[in-house]
C-alpha cells in the first residue's frame, strides 16, 4: 500500500512542476482583484445616482468581490486541468501504476490542489476586499463591521469550493474540453440566468455558486433566499461532496 | 514471476482477452507476441491493475498488483512512451514517480544517466523525440530497481541505435536474474531478444514455448526450382522419388533435399534451370502461420497459404480495420 505522505509529496511535485498551475492561479488573482477594484471605483462614482432602495442594498464588501464571477473561471480551469491533464496526456496510467490505490491517488491529488486553492483563494479574497474598499473611499466597509470578516473569509472559501467542485466534475468526465465546456458556461451564464429569471429562481438559488455566494454578502435586504450565509455555503459543500463521491466511484470502477 | 490464470477481458461484445493462462519466469526475456489488436496491451494493463479483468486473475509474486507495497520497487513498466505530462521536465516526471513510492531523489539522477537523458533532464518532455520519450519511459520503469520489468512494444519508432540499446538492456536485465516481459508484433524482433515465447491471437493463447523450440519446429527449409521444362522437371523428380510442392508461379518447392543434389539431378537429365535456390522459411512466416487461424479477417489477396505470401507486406494492415467480433457471438 502506498503511503499517503509519499503520494501527497508526489502530487505536490506534480502540481508545482507544470506551468498551467501558475498561469491559472495567477489569472484568478489578477482578474478577481483588478475587476473588483474597477467595479468598486465605478460604484463609488455612481453611488449618488442610486435609488434609495439601491442605497439601502448597497453592499461594499460584495461589490469588491465583483471580479470573482470572472476570476472563478480561472480557478475552474485550474481544478479541471489538475485532474484531466492526467487523462489527456496519458499520465494517468503511469500514475495509477505507481499508486494503484485509486482512492489514495485521487484524494491526495485533490488535497494538494485544494490546499493550494485555499491559500490563493483567501489571499485573493482579502486583497480584493482591501483594494476594493480603498476604491470605494467614503462608502467603504471595515473588516470589523458586522459580518464583513465572515464575508471575506467566505470569499476565500467560495473560491476553494468552486475549485474542488471542478476537480470532482473533471474526475467524472476525464476530458478537459468536455469538463470546461460544461463548467464554464454553467457558472458564467446558465447559473446566473436561472438565478435571476423569476420562474427558475427557486431552483437557481440552490445551484452551487448561487448558494455559495451567500456567504460573501453582508447586506441582505430584500433577499428572499431561504438560507443564511453558512446555510448557503453548506449547500455548496453538498454539491462539492457529491461531485467528489461521483468522481471517486467512477475512478474506482473504470479502466484507466 | 507473473502468473496469469484464466484471464479474460470483454469490451462490450468484443472479447479482447480470452482465458489466458501462462507464467512469466525470472532470469529470462519472455516475448509476448501477437498481431496488432491481439490483446497484448490489454493483458499488460490488467497485469498492472489498470484495467479490471472480466474474470480470472493476475498474480505478481503471488499477490495482486494492488496489494504491492510501493509497486514500482516490484514491477517497472513501459506501457506507452507518451504516458506522461509533456509540460513537465524529465527530472520532475521521474521525481513525482519516485516520491510516490518512497524512492530517493538520487535514484532519479541514476536512471536518467542509465538511459542517457542527463543532459535534457530539465527539459520539458513535450519536445522529446519518440526515442527520447521511450528512454524516459524506460527510466521510469527502472526507477524502483524492480525485479520484474514489462515493456510494451519498446522498439516501436526507434532508430537502429535505440533498438540495439533496448535489446541489450533487456538481455542484461534478464541476466541479472530479473523477470523481463516484452511485447512485440514482430517475430524477427523477438527472435533476437526473447528466450521464451508466448504467442496470442484474438486474445487466445496460441503458443507458450521456448524460443529455441519454436525455431526448431518452425524454421522449414526447402529448395525452390524453376525451369522452362516444367513438365519434364516434375517427371524427373517423380522418377527419383522426390516430393515437391508446385507453386502458382510455376516454381516447385522441394523439402529435404539439398540444392547440389537437385542441380546435379537436373543436369543429368539435361533440364535447363532458371532458378535453383535454397530457401529458409522465416520465423515471421511461421508466426503468421500460427496466428493465421486466429486472424478472422485476412487481407483478401492471400489466396495462397501465408507461407508463400511476401512476409510483412500486406499482413496485419488490412484486417485490423475490420470490426472484430467475439467468437460465437
Amino acid at each position: 500500500m502506498a503511503v499517503v505522505t509519499q503520494v501527497l509529496r508526489s502530487e505536490w511535485t506534480k502540481i508545482k512542476s507544470v506551468r498551467s498551475t501558475v498561469w491559472t492561479l495567477g489569472i484568478a488573482v489578477v482578474v478577481t482583484v483588478a475587476l473588483g477594484a474597477l467595479i468598486s471605483a465605478l460604484s463609488k462614482r455612481d453611488f449618488d445616482n442610486l435609488s434609495p432602495k439601491d442605497k439601502i442594498q448597497f453592499d461594499p464588501t460584495f461589490i469588491s468581490f465583483a471580479g470573482m464571477g470572472l476570476g472563478q473561471l480561472a480557478l475552474i480551469v485550474f481544478g479541471v486541468l489538475v485532474v484531466s491533464n492526467e487523462y489527456s496526456t496519458g499520465m494517468i496510467r503511469t500514475s495509477l501504476a505507481a499508486v494503484p490505490q485509486r482512492g489514495t491517488f485521487l484524494f491526495s491529488k485533490i488535497t494538494i490542489a485544494t490546499l493550494l486553492a485555499f491559500v490563493v483563494g483567501m489571499l485573493t479574497s482579502f486583497v480584493a476586499f482591501f483594494v476594493g474598499q480603498a476604491m470605494l473611499g467614503s462608502h467603504k466597509a471595515h473588516l470589523g463591521d458586522p459580518g464583513v470578516l465572515r464575508a471575506v473569509i467566505g470569499g476565500g472559501l467560495y473560491m476553494t469550493a468552486i475549485t474542488v467542485f471542478s476537480m470532482g466534475v473533471a474526475t467524472m468526465l476525464r476530458s478537459p474540453m468536455l469538463s470546461l465546456g460544461i463548467l464554464m458556461p454553467f457558472f458564467f451564464l446558465i447559473s446566473a440566468i436561472l438565478g435571476n429569471v423569476p420562474a427558475t429562481r427557486k431552483v437557481g438559488q440552490y445551484l452551487p455558486d448561487q448558494a455559495g455566494q451567500k456567504v460573501m454578502q453582508v447586506v441582505t435586504f430584500g433577499d428572499d433566499a431561504p438560507y443564511g450565509p453558512w446555510g448557503g455555503f453548506a449547500i455548496m459543500v453538498l454539491w462539492v461532496v457529491a461531485a467528489l463521491i461521483g468522481g471517486y466511484a467512477l475512478l474506482r470502477r473504470r479502466d484507466a | 514471476m507473473i502468473e496469469l490464470a484464466d484471464l479474460t477481458k470483454d469490451y462490450g461484445d468484443v472479447r479482447a482477452v480470452d482465458h489466458l493462462t501462462f507464467t512469466v519466469r525470472p532470469g529470462i526475456v519472455t516475448g509476448f507476441l501477437g498481431p496488432n489488436g491481439a490483446g497484448k496491451s490489454t493483458t499488460m494493463r490488467m497485469m498492472l491493475g489498470l484495467d479490471h479483468p472480466t474474470s480470472g486473475t493476475v498474480r505478481i509474486d503471488g499477490r495482486h498488483y494492488r496489494r504491492l507495497q510501493d509497486p514500482l520497487k516490484t514491477v517497472g513498466a513501459l506501457l506507452d512512451a507518451k504516458a506522461m505530462h509533456g509540460g513537465r521536465s524529465a527530472f520532475n516526471h521521474l521525481l513525482c514517480l519516485a516520491q510516490s513510492n518512497g524512492i530517493p531523489r538520487a535514484r532519479v539522477r541514476e536512471v536518467l544517466d542509465t538511459v542517457g537523458l542527463t543532459s535534457v533532464a530539465g527539459k520539458r518532455s513535450k519536445g522529446f523525440s519518440l526515442g527520447m520519450g521511450q528512454r524516459l519511459g524506460i527510466a521510469g520503469a527502472l526507477l524502483g530497481d524492480p525485479q520484474i520489468l514489462m515493456f510494451d512494444e519498446p522498439v516501436n519508432g526507434l532508430d537502429p541505435e535505440g533498438i540495439h540499446w533496448i535489446r541489450n538492456l533487456m538481455k542484461n536485465l534478464a541476466a541479472q536474474g530479473r523477470t523481463v516481459f516484452v511485447s512485440s508484433h514482430l517475430m524477427s524482433e523477438m527472435a533476437l531478444t526473447a528466450d521464451h515465447l508466448v504467442v496470442i491471437g484474438q486474445g487466445r493463447l496460441l503458443a507458450d514455448t521456448s524460443m529455441a523450440g519454436f525455431i526448431r519446429e518452425n524454421s522449414r527449409s526447402f529448395v525452390r526450382m524453376r525451369s522452362p521444362g516444367h513438365e519434364r522437371l516434375r517427371d524427373v523428380l517423380h522418377g527419383a522419388g522426390i516430393d515437391f510442392v508446385p507453386r502458382s508461379d510455376g516454381a516447385l518447392e522441394v523439402e529435404g533435399e539439398d540444392a547440389e543434389h537437385l542441380g546435379e539431378l537436373a543436369a543429368r537429365h539435361r533440364i535447363v534451370l532458371h532458378e535453383l535456390s535454397p530457401q529458409q522459411a522465416s520465423l515471421e512466416e511461421a508466426f503468421m502461420r500460427l496466428t493465421a487461424g486466429a486472424v478472422e479477417y485476412h487481407a483478401h489477396d492471400d489466396h495462397q497459404p501465408p507461407a508463400a505470401a511476401a512476409p510483412g507486406a500486406a499482413w496485419g494492415t488490412d484486417w485490423r480495420k475490420s470490426p472484430r467480433k467475439k467468437k460465437g457471438a
